[in-house]
């Protein structure tokens, strides 16, 4: 429980901090909210030589509607959104599931960048602007670029983010139709042992912890844009799906929480 | 001696008063082992096996030497001379018990994950957690042992010495040709299986050391979160030949302990024996891995209940077998775990015949020792278990098997089957009290209009009565168990010259409320404020003489050390009183902090006055020391035999197998009440950590010994969102084990609640033919049972 020896910079803009990530190469990591990386440093899973803190950069939090879309920072803490009226008026998706995510503590640490570019499948967060259809847009050495959610993820915590890109902002649609996340776990403060979200009366469905990454369920969507029930949708909802197995559940279980919790979710989003 | 009403009447016990303990823990100024600061302490970090069992072929230390900041490193066989004995077993069960060397380094071979190999000593604990990283270890792993039936089966056999995995066989078979008979006349012979998983108790404050040499004379004082520094002065001298008066023993704030804490461990000695050599400081901390896999883990066992009953479900015997996990090693009580249980698997039902048989195994696995309830929790979930099923059997529910055979009130004090003497009972009560607080009869029948409607969501109600030995113990019962010392305790009570108070206890509160209610029976009697009583424990220079906190003991046992030395000050204060007002000592009453003559209320004379004579010692009776000061250290004569029923009401859902605990009662009887508060939270928490056996907590282990919970994301110690508001009431039923008519409450709620939960759960799933689920009735768990029934998987 005790991290190795580590460098730390405090950056005092997004381009500075790049410039650290560039001077520092792979052995630098960003600390935002800190609550994925300190753990793994403390077990010594992670052993970043250098640190650079970008949790001082408050002009990249916070929720603005701009027309059809919500843009928030990539610093935004959960508590933020959770608490955020423009964001339950606008994307109410949004800030339910970030009133799931662990614990008030880690709430009020934890930021939508951070956990995004963690990648974690067990992350209540990606799926849901992985099934909204949302855009990070990440800052790096040669400008700012964009990254479609459904791009974005492409391994097991592995994204598509360069490791001398720093994510600066979020943008998902107004999304104010049926919506749901059913959220399994055990403790309230765990992660989901599976979670199945859906946005839009089922235009946009994902899964937690179904795969290495966070995924949409894509035969779900399909099934209920060709105007399939509920049941039926649900169906095939762990259909492409490779769950891992551990203490709470292993594969086939998963698979089978899968077909009930998303069609659990699309009844409470409205599909009938 | 017996209590027919309450012995207080100073109107302060009784009251629901805020513990004294907690500013000082909500504002963080309480210090634990890890806030002590002391210059130049050396840090130790500890290399631990990484295998469950394993040869040590060779170990380089000299990266770690070449680490910043290391200053040593040490093997087995480099400390080999620094032990005069093994780390100690104090319960040696049977005579031909086998208790392999247990060395706080291992030497030659790991004997489970977490074993420790090497130590690193280093000027920081960041250094020394850096030295880890460069020692090291050549291991040849061997097979290892993980399951009870392997170990017993001597497939692979850990301890060389020992020759066999069985540690001892134990009996407690008073009449076997009762039970025989019992059992052939039986109309009804229930035979179950049950399985306790290992656990890992968890306290907040994990374990931490530090031992301090004095500059001269070779005294030594070791800090440690321990729940018993007396037993631990002994040990230490003895497993390092130390002169047990050179040695100090303080446990500073120790932040819960649930037993794992009751423990002579490896990191104590260790960090004294270093002390020594490098004659500085030497300090360690636990991580929150090590303290899931290198501290003592909880139950273990594996038993079979089998009950004879009559056809109307009246019992006629009861018989138990067990096959107990000791963990690689045995620890400070292990092998006495299963003892503590081993006269109550008949529960608080009146039962002609009883027989009672263990046999305990090594594994390579952490070694386990007493957690919570020790032995308790065990016999009273086989026994409730087995009641419910019983009640199947004859045809009636389960509040009417348990009333058919609660012990009746009129037969206490009971001699039990086992040999025991139950000292008060009054059952019946709590379980109609408890069955009111969740509306038993309305709650049944929502249970079979669900049922009716074909509802997915299954309602389900368990109920668990209990009746518990604890207060441990007297000294000449635990001569006959075998154990290396006694259940005595002390208490000093001292009034100083300004009529403040000191008491000077052997228990060493963890969390328990001590200080409070300690205070709260000396104020009672002396009629001063409880706040102007001070509570000294937990270091054995200020007082040398204690058996600790475990075992639901303190009050019963050590409270009533102190109810007695308080008695025994009144007494001196009493003639120094009536020396004082010129009357005989009889004409005196005592009552508010006054003495007074009878019949003449104008003669009184304050209780400060006396101690303020007491100390100038100007005007004394003849041969009557100076000073208010009296000392008692008590044995109890008997056990006290706390009960109750508790009833949990949980929903089960068909589809995901997730079990919600809806509603949750207790009616708990530990006799007279010191402080209503501190007995609902002990209350609170012990259902808890019960509810945690049966729903979330599993040290669980893969085959090759590899605990796969070693963290709390993995090891699911609930929080107050799992759980609803629990509704609690009590009854009162004095013991007359002691003269304050006390039980104890510690253990009580962990004892009751776990069969209370999976009886519930079975309940809502007896209708698809369930008639078990494993603990922890994990929802994986409980949709694979509901499978099952349905032919095959969803």
């Amino acid at each position: 429980m005790i991290p190795a020896t580590v460098g730390y910079e405090r950056a005092d803009s997004a381009e500075a901090a790049v410039a650290a990530l560039v001077e520092h190469g792979d052995e630098a990591k960003l600390l935002a909210g800190g609550q994925s990386l300190v753990p793994l440093m403390k077990l010594r899973l992670a052993t970043p030589s250098m640190l650079v803190d970008v949790g001082g950069l408050t002009d990249l939090s916070g929720v603005s509607v701009d027309g059809d879309e919500v843009r928030i920072g990539a610093l935004t803490t959960h508590s933020a959104l959770e608490h955020s009226a423009e964001l339950a008026a606008a994307c109410p998706l949004l800030a339910h599931v970030a009133s799931v995510v662990g614990d008030p503590a880690v709430r009020h640490r934890g930021t939508l960048g951070g956990s995004l570019a963690h990648a974690d499948p067990a992350s209540d967060l990606p799926a849901a602007v992985l099934a909204l259809g949302g855009t990070l847009v990440a800052s790096g050495p040669g400008g700012t670029r964009d990254i479609a959610a459904t791009d974005f993820f492409t391994g097991f915590l592995e994204s598509d983010l360069g490791p001398d890109e720093l994510l600066t902002e979020i943008r998902v649609p107004v999304s104010t139709g049926g919506w749901s996340y059913q959220k399994f776990n055990r403790r309230a403060q765990d992660w989901a042992i599976v979670g199945a979200m859906v946005a839009e009366g089922g235009a946009g469905v994902s899964l937690v912890n179904m795969a290495s990454t966070p995924m949409r369920a894509a035969g779900v969507e399909a099934a209920i844009a060709g105007g399939g029930s509920a049941a039926d949708a649900a169906a095939t909802a762990a259909d492409g799906t490779d769950p891992p197995t551990d203490n709470n559940g292993d594969a086939d279980y998963r698979a089978h929480l899968a077909r009930v919790l998303t069609e659990r979710a699309l009844s409470a989003a409205g599909v009938a | 001696m017996t209590v027919t009403e309450s012995p207080f009447a100073g109107g302060i016990v009784g009251q629901a008063r805020l513990r004294k303990e907690d500013p000082a823990l909500l504002t963080g100024e309480a210090r634990y082992i890890d806030d002590l600061q002391l210059t130049g302490a050396l840090w130790v970090a500890c290399v631990r096996s990484p295998h469950a069992h394993a040869r040590i072929t060779g170990i380089d230390t000299s990266e770690a030497l070449a680490t910043d900041g290391v200053v040593a490193v040490y093997t087995g066989e480099d400390l080999a001379a620094a032990w005069a004995a093994p780390l100690p077993c104090a319960w040696p069960v049977t005579d031909d018990m086998k208790n392999p060397a247990h060395h706080p380094v291992a030497q030659g071979k790991a004997n489970y994950a977490g074993d420790i190999v090497a130590v690193v000593v280093a000027t920081s604990r960041y250094a020394a957690a850096d030295g880890l990283e460069g020692v090291v270890v050549d291991y040849e792993p061997l097979d290892a042992v993980v399951t009870i039936e392997d170990a017993e089966s001597d497939r692979v056999v850990i301890h060389d010495d020992c020759g066999t995995n069985i540690s001892y066989d134990w009996a407690l078979v008073p009449d076997p040709d009762a039970v025989d008979a019992a059992f052939a006349d039986a109309a009804h012979h229930i035979t179950e299986t049950y399985v306790h998983q290992r656990l890992i108790p968890a306290p907040m404050e994990p374990r931490g050391v530090a031992a301090v040499p004095a500059p001269h004379n070779g005294d030594i004082t070791l800090y440690s979160s321990t729940q018993i520094p007396h037993v631990l002065k002994v040990m230490a001298a003895l497993t390092l030949g130390l002169p047990e008066q050179k040695v100090r023993v303080v446990a500073p704030s120790v932040g819960g302990g649930f037993g794992c804490k009751l423990d002579v461990y490896a990191e104590e000695i260790i960090c004294m024996a270093l002390a020594l050599r490098h004659g500085v400081a030497v300090r360690w901390t636990e991580g929150r891995t090590e303290a899931a896999t290198a501290t003592i883990q909880g139950r273990a066992q594996r038993q079979t209940i089998e009950l004879a009953a009559d056809a109307d479900g009246k019992l006629l015997a009861v018989r138990a077998t067990l096959l107990a996990d000791m963990g690689a090693y045995l620890q400070l009580v292990t092998p006495g775990v299963p003892l503590l249980g081993a006269f109550l698997y008949h529960g608080l039902y009146d039962v002609p015949a009883y027989a009672f048989t263990c046999r305990s195994v090594f594994t390579n696995l952490t070694p386990t020792d007493a957690y919570r309830g020790a032995g308790r929790p065990e016999a009273t979930y086989a026994i409730e278990r087995a009641m419910d099923t019983l009640g199947v059997a004859v045809g009636v529910g389960p509040d009417e098997i348990r009333s058919r055979n609660f012990i009746p009130t009129e037969k206490f004090p009971y001699d039990s089957p086992a040999g025991l003497t139950f000292d008060s009972g009054n059952y019946q009560p709590t379980l109609d009290r408890a069955k009111e607080l969740v509306d038993w009869d309305g709650r049944r029948a929502e249970q079979a209009d669900r049922r009716a409607a074909g509802s997915r969501t299954h309602l389900g109600l368990g109920i668990s009565s209990y009746v518990e030995m604890c207060g441990l113990a007297p000294s000449r019962t635990l001569a006959a168990l075998n154990y290396g010392a006694g259940g005595w305790e002390s208490a000093t009570v001292r009034i100083l010259p300004t009529c403040k108070v000191e008491v000077v206890t052997g228990t060493t509160p963890h969390g328990q409320g001590h200080e409070t209610c300690w205070s709260m029976i000396v104020a009672d009697r002396l009629g001063v404020d409880p706040d102007d009583v001070e509570v000294l424990h937990s270091d054995t220079a200020i007082t040398p003489l204690g058996m600790d906190t475990y075992g639901s003991r303190s009050l019963a046992v050590g409270g009533t050390a102190l109810w007695m030395a308080t008695e025994k000050v009144v007494d001196k204060a009493r003639t120094i009183a009536a020396h004082m007002l010129e009357a005989s000592e009889s004409d005196l009453d005592f009552a508010g902090g006054t003495f007074s003559v009878k019949g003449s209320p104008d003669k009184e004379v304050p209780l400060a006055a006396v101690a303020f004579g007491a100390f100038t010692a100007h005007d004394l009776p003849d041969d009557v020391e100076p000073n208010l000061e009296a000392q008692v250290t008590w044995d109890p004569g008997n056990f006290v035999f706390p009960f109750g029923t508790h009833i949990a009401v949980v929903e089960v859902d068909e589809d995901t197998g997730a079990v919600e605990l809806v509603d949750y009662a207790a009616v708990d009887d530990c006799g007279n009440q010191i402080n209503p508060l501190i007995v609902e939270g002990q209350i609170h928490g012990g259902i808890v950590q019960g509810v945690a056996q049966a729903l979330w907590e599993d040290a669980a282990y893969d085959e090759d010994g590899q605990c796969r919970a070693a963290n709390l994301a993995d090891y699911l110690v609930p929080s107050a969102a799992e759980l609803p508001a629990m509704k609690l009431d009590h009854t009162v039923t004095p013991s007359n084990s002691n003269p304050m008519g006390v039980k104890g409450i510690g253990e009580a709620g962990t004892i009751a609640a776990t069969p209370a939960v999976i009886n519930a759960v079975v309940d809502a799933l007896r209708p698809m033919g369930i008639t078990d689920i494993a603990m922890p009735a994990s929802p994986m768990r409980v949709r694979r049972a509901i499978e099952a029934t349905q032919g095959g998987a969803s």
